[in-house]
């Protein structure tokens, strides 16, 4: 009998502690956007097509869809039917699963806390950029003058004005980690205006982001549409060996490589977002009888599809460049034996050059000897061979190919902002899958509103995220960047998976899955779940593991302004210490947690049962 | 014809003009590369060119001097590339007018005598004489915290405006269910009159629940 029943005719007061309704997606295609949203990012067009190069072009794409098929759709959609089943954040799920495994939410929780602390420094580099998009020249175009303007800037001239601009104008990047330096306020003022954005984004839960994945989701593909157009006029965009010949290749012989498989199963993982969290939340806030065998499916398809094309974009901007650089060192060469052996100006062309170095080496030997150390051997394999990735490809390479072509502003505007929907996207996921676990659960958000949880993550993030916009900030983004999430993110997802396959069981999950789609467990992801996929990520963290104890001591790109070009250097202890706690403070998460919950039931259990 | 004079000019100043002499200075014209296709072509056409040149020279070279005459400019070691050597003279044509001064006053009038020729810094060379470069024009307030400025207003104001709607529309939701039990108190408190006589409201005292009633929690099903 109800306790609650009260002896007058009134009705009954609400009782207080009554569940609100789960905040759902308007509509199934919503969630299937911010699926799309969060998975597109910025490692479809930064990463893919580094990786695409280096393994043989064309015949990297056959490792590729064969771990798309065989490792990411099966977790892709492991992680969405977890959440929609648990209809909770990552970390409510796994306790639904088992108590003990609830270290595996708060793993994910602890991972993409540390993500969205980096990540979103990359939107506020892109906002800085945008901003200064709309100048005439632009102004990683030209050097700056120095102090007596009869010439450039010593460190612009030997390195070039986008490397320049990028190290210089951006990070004003100290020469080593050590060198902490001060806070830079441009930087430190985008990334405010960076997560006030995101915190407009999520601010009120499904409904906000519900309705800016529309956007984040469709606007990338706009411009990489106009962009392939643009790519695919542009001179020397479709030479044989530049340009999209990078994609024909057909190299049988990579296949044999392991690396490339590797990175192939490595890109997939990464590339999906698997284990931050995200996709349990996500699906958590879809209706139970969604379809997201179908959804996973499509997401899959569409993010590798994305990468592809992306890198033919990515492929025509290199053919461009590398074009473009050839021509001007051609040029240069050509303007040097003019003016030392006065020819007649308009006489040496990139044709004749070769006849005529070999005339004036025979006809005027001293001469050409003195000459003949300053002439740079151009060659356009050297300017393709030149593979970059990160966010060397997105702010200096193409920022040199943009200043090259006409109009450059509009270019430059349509590209930083392509960039800025791509990372905002995945940023309502990572916030996504932090958020979701403290709104859910009841003792914080009884106390505090959604809206001031939120914001509270947002300003804890934006204040620890400074540390980026020190002098020294980028070599602490790459620490983040390369350490973070990688190995933590294995560890997790392979514990999942033996979660759901054997802890809570597979018939178990299966009939659950049954019961809430109508619609049975193919025999396939059955497979896939129990057997192939973990297997896989076994292997992937052995790899990893043998590949950092190997290396020995970790090494760091930095920028030497007096060379204008990277040296390589050791990290310092304290920086290898801070890379070990990445490390430790989200894998420990697991066993700590199963350990705590253990000892605490035990706990419970000495004491006399409480009254149910 | 020309060409003749100039000949007869330099061989007698010969031993003033010559290349790497004290005072001289070479020039590098890039006539093909500033006119392209516009360029004419051909040894009449250069030998225009070249006279051309020479003739606006002399007039702009030295403006702050009392040389003004073609004569006190002389030229020499005339190549195809289009470059030269030239020195200035004083009117008496015995010396060679320092080399300071003739520097200072090509970089001062550095723009006069490009724009005289169509040409530019890269086209129109001076060796030895660095050209000021022109420094990028700074506005006052650079664009990018202008843009910056309005994007962040524009948050600003919508993060605002959505965090006072959640508020007011979570304050709506609050009053709704104390009100909706407010108006039942008050109908159930209010004594009904009917016929002048007062119903008595329903009491509490002395009763007792019958259960096979009162078998819902709840009078009113939730919305």
């Amino acid at each position: 009998k109800q306790p609650s029943r009260r002896r007058s005719g009134r009705p009954a007061r609400r009782p207080a502690t009554m569940e609100k309704a789960r905040p759902l997606w308007a509509n199934p295609l919503q969630f299937v956007f911010a699926c799309i949203s969060y998975a597109v990012g910025l490692g479809n067009v930064w990463r893919f097509p580094y990786l695409c190069q280096m393994y043989g072009g064309g015949s990297f794409l056959v490792p590729y869809l064969i771990m798309l098929i065989v490792e990411g759709m099966p977790l892709l959609y492991l992680e969405l039917a977890v959440g929609q089943r648990m209809r909770q954040g990552s970390i409510g799920a796994w306790r639904t699963i088992s108590p003990y495994l609830s270290g595996v939410g708060v793993a994910s929780v602890v991972v993409s806390f540390f993500l969205s602390m980096y990540y979103n420094v990359i939107n506020a580099w892109a906002f800085w950029y945008l901003f200064h998009s709309f100048q005439d020249p632009l102004p990683w175009s030209v050097c700056p003058l120095n102090a007596n303007h009869t010439g450039f800037d010593a460190e612009c001239e030997q390195a070039s004005s986008t490397k320049y601009f990028w190290y210089r104008k951006t990070l004003n990047i100290s020469p080593s980690i050590q060198d902490s330096g001060s806070l830079q306020w441009e930087p430190a003022l985008c990334l405010l205006l960076a997560w006030l954005v995101v915190y407009l984004c999520i601010l009120r839960g499904t409904e906000s982001t519900g309705k800016v994945v529309y956007f984040t989701a469709s606007m990338p593909y706009c411009v990489l549409i106009i962009y392939l157009i643009r790519g695919l006029t542009l001179h020397g965009a479709t030479n044989p060996g530049s340009g999209i010949g990078g994609l024909v290749p057909f190299e049988l012989e990579q296949l044999a490589n392991p690396k490339a498989w590797i990175n192939a199963a490595t890109q997939i993982f990464f590339s999906l977002g698997l284990g931050f969290g995200s996709l349990i939340a996500f699906a958590s806030y879809n209706e139970p009888s969604n379809n997201c065998q179908k959804h996973a499916i499509i997401v899959s398809l569409i993010n590798s599809s994305t990468s592809i094309f992306a890198s033919v974009v990515t492929f025509s901007i290199y053919g461009f460049k590398a074009t473009f650089n050839y021509e001007s060192c051609l040029n240069k060469v050509i303007l040097l034996l003019t003016n030392s052996f006065d020819l007649e100006d308009g006489f040496l062309t990139a044709s004749n050059l070769e006849q005529v170095k070999g005339y004036l080496a025979s006809t005027y030997p001293d001469q050409y000897s003195k000459v003949f150390p300053l002439i740079k051997n151009c060659s356009l394999e050297s300017e393709l061979d030149t593979a970059v990735q990160g966010t060397g490809l997105a702010f200096i390479v193409y920022t040199e190919a943009i200043k090259n072509m006409e109009v450059s502003q509009l270019w430059s505007v349509l590209y930083f902002f392509m960039l800025l929907m791509l990372g905002i996207g995945s940023m309502l996921g990572n916030t996504a899958a932090i958020l979701t676990p403290l709104t859910d659960s009841k003792a914080i958000s009884r106390h505090l509103p959604k809206e001031a949880i939120s914001g509270l993550v947002c300003l804890l993030n934006c204040a620890v995220g400074l540390v980026f916009t020190l002098e020294a900030g980028n070599y602490w983004f790459d620490i983040f960047n390369d350490y973070a999430a990688t190995l933590s993110l294995l560890l997790i997802v392979l514990v999942e998976t033996i979660a759901v396959c054997y802890v809570y069981g597979l018939r178990r999950f299966e009939s659950d899955l049954q019961a809430m789609t109508g619609r049975t467990l193919s025999w396939y992801w059955k497979i896939m779940w129990a057997g192939v996929s973990p297997l896989l990520i076994i292997s992937l963290l052995l790899f990893y593991l043998s590949d950092y104890i190997l290396t020995g001591t970790l090494q760091y790109q930095a920028w030497d302004a007096s060379q204008g070009q990277l040296v390589t250097k050791d990290y310092p202890a304290y920086a290898l210490a801070v890379i070990g706690l990445l490390v430790a403070s989200s894998t420990m998460c697991i066993p700590l947690v199963a350990l705590g919950t253990f000892v605490w039931r035990r706990l419970r259990r000495g004491d006399p049962a409480p009254v149910a | 014809m020309w060409w003749l004079l100039f000949f007869l000019v330099t061989a007698i100043r010969a031993e003033l003009c010559q290349p790497d002499a004290e005072n001289a200075f070479k020039v590098r014209l890039s006539i093909r590369t500033a006119l392209g296709d516009k360029a004419v072509s051909g040894e009449p056409a250069k030998e225009y060119r070249i006279n051309k040149v020479v003739f606006l020279w002399s007039v702009k070279i030295s403006p702050n001097r009392r040389t003004r005459k073609i004569s006190h400019v002389l030229l020499c070691n005339i190549t195809q590339r289009v470059s030269f050597w030239f020195v200035v003279t004083d009117p008496t044509k015995n010396y060679t007018l320092p080399a300071d001064e003739i520097q200072s006053a090509i970089r001062m009038n550095r723009n006069r005598i490009n724009s005289a020729f169509s040409l530019n810094d890269q086209t129109l060379e001076f060796l030895k004489i660095p050209s000021t470069l022109a420094p990028p024009t700074d506005p006052s307030v650079p664009i990018w915290i202008i843009i910056f400025g309005v994007v962040f207003c524009i948050v600003i104001v919508a993060i605002t405006l959505l965090v006072l709607s959640g508020i007011r529309q979570r304050r709506r939701k609050n009053k709704e269910p104390s009100e909706v039990d407010d108006t039942e108190d008050k109908s159930e408190n209010t004594i009904t009159i009917e016929n002048g006589i007062p119903c008595d409201p329903l009491d509490t005292k002395g009763w007792h629940i019958n259960d096979t009633f009162m078998t819902e929690d709840e009078r009113l099903t939730p919305l």
